[in-house]
């Protein structure tokens, strides 16, 4: 069937584990999208310059402190979720009353200073870091070659993902953040401390974009560059999926993945711009996205 | 009860009208500054911010007056840049064949654009804008025809109507003058024309404006395809000015930009983009030594004026002057 193809089942399904691991990367940072537009109605522009700070956080603990991917993986999204705590409180905050334009105009110039900053001090040239010890290798399943770190990184975000899920629909804490979404004022007369739920949802939110920063560390080169691609290409995705449902941001993110990787098998010249071709059919045939409600 | 709105609105109308006059007064000073302009500082250098003011009235005129955050307007000014310079220098078409394909260009693409952005509003508006001009930056990254990182260099200035030869760049000057008063003009005339005042309509209340039996979609896809037109007309006469058209007129961060510059000469007015495009202009050319500073300083720029000078310069400057500008 392959040769009939004319192509590799190597090249297949390499492109196909591609296509995954490019998945797990936009449904972590879709959810993060989601959550934090549940709750705050404005779109973080930021996230993509959080999903890289997180990337650099883990290259400064092993090269400055010598602390090691495990303890990253751990120490890493705290740190930048804290930052983009301080961000929300301190900037944020203050916009909740005007249009949700300046919010998305704010977010974007802070990811600007973000980006900039890391340019200035690091270059744009990529700095190496290596696959965590036990993770390195892989192995060969006679149809096609799996590198251990990948498969890691595929479930560790259907981990997360299903885990986000499960905090927002099946937790205590969860039922808070859906009644907020849905009014924020008679859940804080319920006496539910509101500005402290938005402000530890954008924390959570950008967590996950820094926990896929790092995730991607061992994988890409980091440089400052690497959030700002992706996160139009998460754009995209999260105009497809619409944000109205979790599940629907994890389903979306890992399929479009996959269609990506199978464009870049049969015809590679479209890889890079077939998601945004799929959000313009998505438009004409379902505008509200493929899980949204109208809005 | 029935006297006090009639006489209110016959009043407000005397006031727009009182505007209109200061507008038309304001334009024609600064049409003198202008003309005399080039015989005092580097012509290239007014063209450069000539070229970025119209940019900015275009993307004002859509997101200002029609309320819509659109955050691909690169797509238009770079697509529209492309394909002048192509036509210009491969063609061998006259200037202004050149700037006139551009410009077609952008507006059938925003045409495409506008017609699928506008079935979703606000945020979702202005994801779906920025990626679809991220397509259009790897289409010009990929094609044969824009030569990938080197752009299309060395762009023939060419004979104006073939028979004006604007090689010099005081001769281009002219022309560029020309291009921009024109779309000044023409923005100014929207503005104030009934279809503008629709378009404040629908920028306040879109619900209200639909009941009053306006077709809301037919206008915005016509203020975003007018919006494109005029970007592209801007793109292109870049493109002439600096005979080069490159992947940075199609990125994204020309795309935040002309957001920047209209934001800091203030959003929905009349002459704030001109300021605001003036303020950025010189600050990348004073501040150019400072490299990849000047990233860092327009973000800072954009979070100083969101949070504390949402108006504007030209927003404060109306406000202490009680007009409209």
């Amino acid at each position: 069937m392959f040769e009939l193809l004319g192509i590799s089942p190597y090249g297949l399904f390499g492109q196909l584990l591609i296509g995954l691991i490019n998945g797990s990367f936009y449904a972590l940072l879709s959810l993060g999208l989601a959550v934090i537009f549940g709750l705050l109605n404005i779109i973080n522009f930021t996230h993509g310059a959080q999903y890289m700070m997180g990337a650099f956080a883990a290259w400064m603990l092993l090269n400055y402190l010598g602390i090691g991917y495990w303890w990253a993986l751990l120490i890493a999204p705290l740190v930048v979720a804290v930052i983009g705590v301080i961000i929300e409180r301190l900037l944020l905050a203050r916009l909740y009353h005007l249009d949700h334009l300046y919010g998305l105009l704010l977010t974007f110039g802070v990811g600007l200073v973000i980006t900039g900053l890391f340019r200035n001090y690091y270059g744009s040239a990529g700095l190496p870091y290596p696959t965590p010890g036990g993770l390195t290798g892989g192995s060969d399943l006679g149809f096609m070659f799996v590198p251990t770190y990948r498969v890691w990184v595929i479930g560790l975000s259907l981990v997360v993902c299903f885990g986000t899920w499960a905090l927002v629909e099946k937790t205590k804490l969860g039922a808070y953040l859906r009644a907020t979404t849905e009014n924020p004022v008679l859940v804080g007369a319920f006496g539910i401390n509101v500005p402290r739920l938005i402000t530890l949802t954008y924390g959570f939110g950008v967590w996950l974009a820094a926990l896929a920063g790092v995730l991607a560390a061992p994988m890409y080169s980091i440089n400052p560059n690497m959030g700002i691609d992706l996160m139009i290409v998460v754009f995209a995705v999260v105009v497809i999926g619409g944000m109205g449902s979790i599940l629907g941001s994890i389903v979306t993110g890992f399929g479009l993945g996959l269609i990506e990787g199978l464009t870049k098998v049969f015809y590679p010249e479209a890889s890079s711009t077939v998601i945004f071709v799929v959000m313009a059919i998505v438009l004409l045939v379902r505008p509200a996205g493929l899980f949204g409600r109208s809005g | 009860m029935t006297v006090a709105p009639a006489a209110n609105f016959a009043s407000r109308v005397r006031k727009s009208e009182a505007d209109e006059q200061l507008h038309l007064r304001l334009i024609a000073a600064f049409t003198l500054l202008l003309v005399a302009a080039p015989f005092f500082v580097y012509p290239v250098f007014v063209m450069k911010f000539l070229c970025f003011a119209l940019f900015a009235l275009a993307f004002n005129l859509l997101l200002g007056f029609g309320g819509l955050l659109s955050f691909g307007h690169a797509a238009f000014f770079g697509s529209a840049s492309y394909i002048s310079a192509h036509a210009a220098k491969v063609w061998g078409l006259t200037p202004e064949l050149a700037i006139i394909a551009g410009s077609a260009t952008a507006s059938v693409l925003g045409l495409i654009f506008g017609w699928l952005a506008i079935r979703r509003q606000g945020i979702y508006f202005a994801m779906i804008t920025l990626a679809l001009a991220q397509m259009i930056y790897f289409f010009a990254l990929q094609a044969r025809f824009t030569g990938g990182e080197d752009g299309i260099q060395a762009v023939p200035r060419g004979n104006l109507f073939g028979l004006i030869d604007i090689g010099s760049d005081f001769a281009t000057y002219w022309l560029v003058l020309a291009i921009f008063l024109g779309g000044l003009v023409l923005i100014h005339r929207v503005i104030y024309s009934p279809f503008g005042q629709v378009l404040k309509a629908i920028r306040e209340n879109e619900p209200r404006a639909i009941s009053l039996g306006y077709n809301t979609d037919r206008y915005k896809l016509l203020v975003f395809v007018l919006s494109a037109t005029i970007s592209g007309v801007a793109g292109a006469a870049k493109a002439i000015v600096f005979q080069i058209a490159s992947l940075t007129d199609v990125h994204w961060s020309m795309s935040g930009e002309v957001v920047l510059m209209t934001l800091v000469g203030g959003l929905g007015t009349v002459f704030g983009p001109i300021v605001g495009a003036l303020v950025v202009v010189l600050m990348q050319s004073y501040l150019a030594h400072f490299g990849a500073w000047i990233v860092v300083i327009q973000g800072t720029i954009f979070v100083v004026v969101v949070m504390l000078f949402r108006e504007g310069i030209v927003g404060v400057l109306a406000r202490l002057a009680r007009r409209t500008l």
